[in-house]
């Protein structure tokens, strides 16, 4: 079967207000620039969105989705769900031999979104969440945050942490609009907006459209000299926020079946560790950092906190996690942010990172969370 | 309770007892938005409030977009050029609806259409043409008629003072003579 590999990647946007371009205009700018190389009326097989309404504003928005990335009258289809997911829906098409090259876009506008917090209520359960009217719904986090630093003796310091980390690598990112010269102490006397964890720990918003396009072996050259493999993918969705109390707070068992997943489509058995050289993970709570690189095995359960504050996730330390800045500095595009990861990691595997350019990587791990309130992720494996 | 109801056998529920059903809630979502037009519309719409109708043209094909775009959805390349449009053009199809969306009877009858405007350079025998969705001044009977069809329009604007650089600055489009 053949390999399946990313040709493509383009971007618009990363601010916290975009009111001089409508959605669609977004759109277009992003797949214009993914398609440098590619014309999408003639070489690509099939268009994946990644979007969903009540972000969008606009019932059935898939409907909106062909025109401004190439898709009209092609075969074209939407994800409701983060933009990851569609590159895992195109993988499989390449993988089933229909489709050679598929395209996946996926925009956030929050900006536009007057009652964010409203559109959060109505993803709560209607007969057990919504009636207690548990005022900011991010609240999940907080539970998740609590069970976790709990059940690994993490102290709110290592929390502070990721945000120092993250908030300053995002400083030679120019995505990164959120990026900040902070220190821990800083962080530590400010106050807590969700406890454990203060605002330069919950990643704020911006308004982003991001495109990939991902071809099968046999036509990668036609497009660039320098394609990264998506050598395996998984995605997985717990109980969700449909059953609240069923979700094992403290853990992201998600997170840890899409990477069981991805390694086993990679055909890793185990030393995941040995097969990656750095990773983008979810970071739109500093909890979720470690959290995540405990569940991709990445770190020995109760041991990522410790390396970070050894230092191994640094920009120059051993495993470099987010070297981007993550999503604390980059901010979330609702459902393009695993889109954000893997264009990072993307960019830093063809060696174009710029200022935050990495040396000598050539192995990428990407993983994502839906973000609150929830239980879905996807874990990619990458290589150049 | 309408008439029709009391036809049918069984017991009426009046609202109030419907909702004392265990576990019925109701609930409605606070959702608000802004909607950006992007500098391609918003300048179509300034042009609405002067009284101009403004398409713009794709460099690859040649197809002139009304409303316009910043990118034609066919070649994929960002439009270029603007061009004025003439207010005038046929009345591809219409339609006469008579209920509301909740298929209620509405006390006059609403009659919206596409309209395809005479714009140079149109081919004809293509499907895809510049024009405008809107309301069209016209007898209802006309639509029933068939005669609505192909007949030739124009705009009908707003007195100037009242245009607010929106689609709604054209009233409707109506019969020219």
């Amino acid at each position: 079967m053949s390999r399946v590999a990313i040709v493509g990647a383009g971007y618009y946007g990363f601010k916290p207000q975009t009111i001089d371009l409508s959605f669609q205009d977004l759109m277009f700018e992003s797949s214009s620039r993914a398609y440098a190389s590619i014309d999408p009326r003639k070489d690509i097989d099939a268009f994946v969105d990644c979007q969903e309404d009540m972000w969008e504003g606009i019932a059935i928005a898939d409907e909106f989705a062909p025109e401004p990335i190439g898709g009209a009258l092609r075969p074209t289809f939407t994800v409701a769900g983060d933009g990851l997911q569609g590159i895992a829906h195109a993988y499989m098409m390449i993988k089933s031999g229909y489709f050679d090259v598929v395209a996946v876009e996926s925009h956030g506008k929050p900006s536009e979104i007057k009652t964010l917090q409203d559109i959060y209520r109505f993803a709560l359960d209607p007969q057990y969440i919504r009636p207690l009217e548990p005022g900011n719904p991010l609240f999940y986090a907080g539970l998740d945050a609590v069970a976790y630093i709990k059940r690994n003796n993490v102290k709110r310091e290592h929390l502070a942490m990721v945000a120092v980390k993250n908030k300053n690598n995002g400083l030679r990112n120019e995505r990164a609009s959120f990026s900040t010269k902070i220190t821990l102490d800083e962080v530590l006397d400010s106050r807590f907006s969700i406890y454990p964890m203060s605002k330069y720990e919950i990643a704020p918003f911006s308004d982003a459209s991001i495109t990939f396009v991902l071809s099968s072996e046999e036509n990668v050259r036609k497009f660039t000299d320098t394609p990264v493999w998506i050598d395996g993918i998984g995605f997985s969705t717990e109980t969700g926020s449909g059953a609240t109390q069923w979700h094992e707070f403290g853990r992201m068992k998600s997170m840890r079946e899409a990477s069981k997943m991805a390694y086993r489509v990679a055909g890793l058995d185990g030393n995941v560790d040995k097969y990656v050289d750095f990773a983008e993970v979810e970071d739109r709570f500093s909890f979720m950092e470690p959290l995540t690189v405990e569940e991709v095995m990445l770190a020995k359960e109760g041991e990522a906190h410790k390396m970070l504050e050894k230092g191994d996730f640094c920009f120059n330390g051993y495993k470099p996690i987010n070297p981007s800045g993550g999503s604390l500095s980059m901010g979330v595009q609702l459902e393009a942010t695993g889109l954000a990861r893997l264009l990072e990691a993307y960019l830093q595997l063809i060696n174009k990172a710029g200022m935050h350019q990495l040396k000598g990587v050539s192995k990428a791990l990407v993983a994502t969370w839906r973000g609150v309130p929830t239980y879905s992720s996807v874990v990619a494996l990458l290589s150049a | 309770m309408n008439h029709s109801m009391k036809e049918v056998p069984g017991i009426g529920l009046k609202s109030s007892e419907m909702y004392s059903l265990i576990g019925l809630l109701e609930d409605r979502p606070k959702a608000r938005y802004d909607f950006s037009a992007g500098p391609t519309v918003s300048k179509f719409l300034l042009g609405l409030k002067e009284g101009k109708i403004l398409g713009k043209k794709c460099p690859r094909c040649g197809r002139i977009f009304v409303p316009p775009r910043s990118y034609c959805e066919w070649c994929h390349v960002a439009t270029s050029e603007w061009v004025e449009v003439p207010q005038t053009g046929i009345i591809h199809t219409a339609v006469v609806s008579y209920i509301s969306a909740k298929r209620q009877r509405l006390e006059k009858p609403e009659v919206v259409g596409i309209v395809r405007l005479d714009v140079p350079g149109y081919k004809d025998k293509e499907y895809e043409f510049a024009g405008l969705f809107h309301r069209i001044c016209i007898d209802p009977k006309l639509v029933v008629t068939g005669e609505a069809i192909g007949m030739r329009v124009k705009v009908r604007w707003k007195p100037k003072e009242e245009r607010k650089a929106s689609i709604l600055d054209i009233e409707c489009f109506e019969p020219i003579g």
